[in-house]
């Protein structure tokens, strides 16, 4: 009897403790006064800028740092109805190319232009994955004001990458493609009719004006990530690659074959070298170069013809290979630009590779054999040592400036503490879940500016109140000032953020564009004053001048159009005060909307189908009477007379 | 008639110097304040010319149909810089011929100029505010807009401010150096 009792208690207690043996979960990682740490008093300013990649939607987000807001959705490759991007006659350019109007891509990465080393924040770069293109958004107007195309690139995933003082804007081409003349080939010729091209685009250190310097003819693997050299090894530009097996079928099991592949090392000092030797080839090809200007308010779109290529099969000690374990994904470089530490994501260890030693290899041509030519370096001679048992599925690596690198972990979704000289690891907090990029203050810098690091994870689940099958994508805010990692908030973004970069705010919001002075509208359709609003017909299209001020359209009555006419409605927004947008939008126009900012002058074109009067109004609330901001425009029969007329205020 | 001691006519000639800067510096300013204008919206009005957000006062103002604040609106602009050109003239003849007579009719004469500014501004003032466009978008009735002479004033959601700008303040500087050279003058007597 007294046994069973013991054993009847027994009983009752391991049922009472088993549900707490399960280990403790997501909703106990909160510690400490979290909440004063990322509030942000009304009418206070976040103190970092974060510039986040959209991914699938094709555009940037300007979220603010600690409070996690969103501050701007800024369109860059895709169309953006609520403003026009895409869609006016004045940004219609920008989305151009090679293959005529492409109105959607991929932005995976961002790159604030640096010089030393060190954020300058001048111009934010952004990647399209599918139509490979870089783009340059200006920081004073939070604006896409250039968009290159890279041609021989498909998947331009490896890019946009800089050098310390923005010398170079890489594009490393994921998928190796056919190039040249006969591209209709075989896919089973792969290994020999691919080319794996990687693009250097200069920036012009004034003006940020981006131009296709060279690219290089390599390998035909999968380039994934880079990372360019800093302080002492400034000069090399550093590209992980997989699928260095050249498989082009079922890669998730025939490009995950070999033990190692390559972190790909490129002199790109050396190549400047044999550029101005003459010793590189110029390629036809065809790709888009499109600018934006903003005293026209206008893009114009080139197509050029022409690239300049260099082959490191012949030209030699431009590229060097250095094994890295198991399809590498990031490849980063450390603030000092010693260490390069490559992120194999299937591998089980983190290896930290050496420049001084690889120097050394190269010095002492200590190699394990060659790729065409190109070197390749021994493992153990570049290696500064492996981080073990890290975690699982190392993919993105930054850095605090205090000898730390933090590394995220898909698989096991956990950020890794590691400490870059002693290997060690100091520090593990998970994240909701598996994490992809992370991202420090400055962290890819010479110079981070820490205090935070953010993971954009890739799975939600049960983060927040669901919305049905499609999810926002969540991050999370850590607190890294201290020697363990504190989570301090969870915020949902927006598209699908792969990597984005923080600077301080101060170091833009003051010099932010409020408006533009009407007096350097170049626009050639613009007008300067009240005054000027006209309606002209040439041929079939008919030209409406019209300005837009609290709160009327000059002129709000139009008649005389006819069905079928191309209508051109050129506004401008004649406002010279910050904050006052006027909106201009037509009944059924199949295109989208204008938003023109103060002193701006914006064009829709619009071809009426039926007959009627068709109202326009202004759709940005802009004063007590914005709702009497309105006008009629009268659409007749085709061929009929009715004579062109426009108004504003006659009195009934 | 007696001259004046050495001091007081150097007083009186600062005092004349102190007209000068009216060519350079702002005379008068006007700031508005709403809650959609923390920042604020400020005009300056110069000896001959106004600076500032004018265009966009204009703009705010003209749905209670104020009328549109311009140069025309300003007759004073074509001759307040050869009366103040005047006013220098004399106060350097006062400087040389340096009798009493000569240190108080300055201290009356830009007294008198001051005087007449404030009644200037307080017609202008008066007009703007009170002859308002009968077609206005926003009535409100036995509400006039006429700003403070100095000082502040709510109208509507503004908050109006209105005062002297650094050209006056100096001009006032100029009248205290005659007042303290009048004292000096009497005590000495």
């Amino acid at each position: 009897m007294k046994t069973n009792n013991w054993l009847l208690a027994a009983g009752l207690l391991i049922a009472a403790v088993a549900p707490g043996c399960k280990p403790k979960g997501a909703q106990t990682a909160i510690t400490g006064d979290a909440a004063s740490k990322v509030y942000v008093a009304p009418g206070q300013h976040d103190e970092f800028y974060n510039i986040v990649s959209g991914g699938f939607n094709g555009q940037m987000s300007v979220v603010g740092l600690p409070s996690g807001r969103v501050l701007k959705i800024l369109p860059v490759f895709s169309v953006n109805p609520e403003n026009g991007w895409g869609f006016s006659e004045q940004s219609k350019p920008m989305l151009n190319t090679a293959n005529g109007f492409v109105p959607w891509d991929d932005l995976h990465h961002i790159a604030i232009s640096t010089t030393n080393a060190e954020h300058d924040a001048r111009w934010a770069f952004g990647n399209a994955n599918n139509t490979p293109r870089i783009a340059r958004v200006d920081l004073n107007s939070f604006k896409t004001v250039e968009i290159i195309e890279i041609p021989n690139s498909a998947g331009n995933h490896s890019s946009p990458f800089i050098t310390q003082n923005t010398e170079y804007v890489v594009a490393g081409t994921r998928f190796s493609v056919p190039v040249g003349d006969n591209q209709d080939v075989s896919i089973d010729s792969y290994k020999d009719n691919f080319k794996g091209y990687i693009s250097f685009i200069g920036v012009n250190p004034e003006t940020g004006d981006m131009d296709l310097s060279f690219q290089i003819e390599a390998p035909p693997f999968n380039f994934d990530l880079a990372r360019a050299g800093k302080n002492k090894s400034h000069g090399w530009f550093f590209f992980s690659t997989y699928n260095t097996e050249m498989a082009h079928t079922l890669l998730e099991v025939n490009a995950s074959q070999k033990d190692k592949d390559y972190i790909m090392a490129v002199n790109w000092k050396k190549a400047e070298e044999y550029i101005k030797a003459g010793q590189g080839t110029k390629k036809k090809v065809k790709y888009a170069h499109n600018k934006w200007d903003e005293e026209t308010h206008s893009a114009t779109s080139t197509i050029k013809e022409e690239v300049l290529t260099l082959d490191p099969t012949v030209l030699k000690d431009i590229v060097y290979f250095i094994p890295c374990p198991k399809s590498p994904h990031g490849t980063d470089t450390d603030p000092t630009g010693e260490y390069i530490i490559g992120s194999g994501k299937l591998a089980a260890i983190i290896p930290v590779f050496s420049f001084t030693k690889m120097l050394a290899a190269i010095e002492n041509k200590d190699f394990e054999g060659d790729f065409n030519g190109m070197p390749v370096l021994k493992y153990e001679s570049v290696l500064h040592g492996e981080v073990q048992k890290p975690g699982l599925g190392p993919l993105h690596t930054e850095f605090d400036g205090k000898g730390n690198a933090y590394t995220s972990m898909f698989v096991s979704s956990e950020i890794v503490k590691w400490n870059i000289e002693t290997l060690e690891v100091l520090d593990r907090a998970p994240t909701y879940y598996s994490v992809g990029h992370l991202s420090i203050p400055g962290g890819p810098t010479g110079k981070p500016h820490g205090k935070y690091l953010v993971a954009y994870n890739k799975i939600t689940k049960d983060r927040y109140l669901p919305t049905g099958p499609e999810l926002a994508h969540s991050a999370q805010l850590y607190d890294i000032s201290g020697d363990k990692m504190q989570l301090l908030l969870d915020f949902p973004t927006i598209g699908e953020p792969h990597y984005a970069e923080a600077f301080p705010a101060s170091l833009i919001k003051d010099r932010q564009v409020k408006f533009y002075p009407i007096e350097k509208n170049h626009s050639p359709v613009a007008l300067k004053g009240i005054n000027d609003a006209r309606v002209e017909r040439k041929g079939n299209e008919i030209h409406v001048y019209m300005t837009s001020i609290r709160s009327n359209f000059r002129p709000d009555n139009i008649e005389g159009v006819n069905v079928g006419d191309e209508v051109y409605f050129h506004v401008t927004n004649l406002e010279q005060d910050w904050d006052v947008p006027h909106g201009f939008a037509i009944k059924g126009a199949n295109t989208a909307e204008l938003l023109i900012m103060p002193g701006e002058t914006s064009t829709l074109k619009w071809v009426p189908d039926r007959v009627g009067v068709f109202p326009f109004y202004c759709t940005d609330f802009c004063s007590a009477l914005h709702q009497e901001m309105q006008g009629y425009l009268r659409v007749s029969p085709k061929g009929t007379n009715v004579p062109l007329k426009y108004s504003t205020g006659v009195a009934e | 008639m007696k001259s004046i001691s050495p001091s007081n006519r150097i007083l009186l000639l600062l005092a004349v110097l102190t007209l000068v800067p009216a060519y350079f510096t702002p005379l008068w300013q006007i700031s508005l304040w709403a809650p959609q204008y923390p920042e604020g919206l400020n005009m300056k009005i110069w000896i001959d010319h106004l600076s500032g957000n004018v265009d966009q006062i204009n703009g705010v103002n003209h749905y209670i149909g104020m009328r549109h604040i311009g140069v025309e609106m300003f007759p004073e602009f074509t001759y307040l810089k050869y009366f103040m050109g005047a006013m220098i003239g004399l106060g350097v003849a006062f400087f040389l011929i340096g009798k009493k007579w000569s240190l108080y009719s300055f201290l009356g004469l830009i007294t008198l100029f001051g005087i007449a500014i404030l009644i200037d501004m307080y017609r202008w003032g008066y007009e703007y505010g009170h002859e308002l466009d009968p077609k206005a978008a926003i009535k409100v009735e036995g509400m006039s807009y006429q700003p403070p002479l100095i000082g502040y004033k709510q109208l509507l959601n503004f908050l109006a401010y209105s005062g002297p700008d650094i050209g006056s303040w100096i001009l006032m500087g100029g009248a205290g150096l005659m007042i303290l050279a009048v004292f000096l003058d009497r005590k000495g007597k």
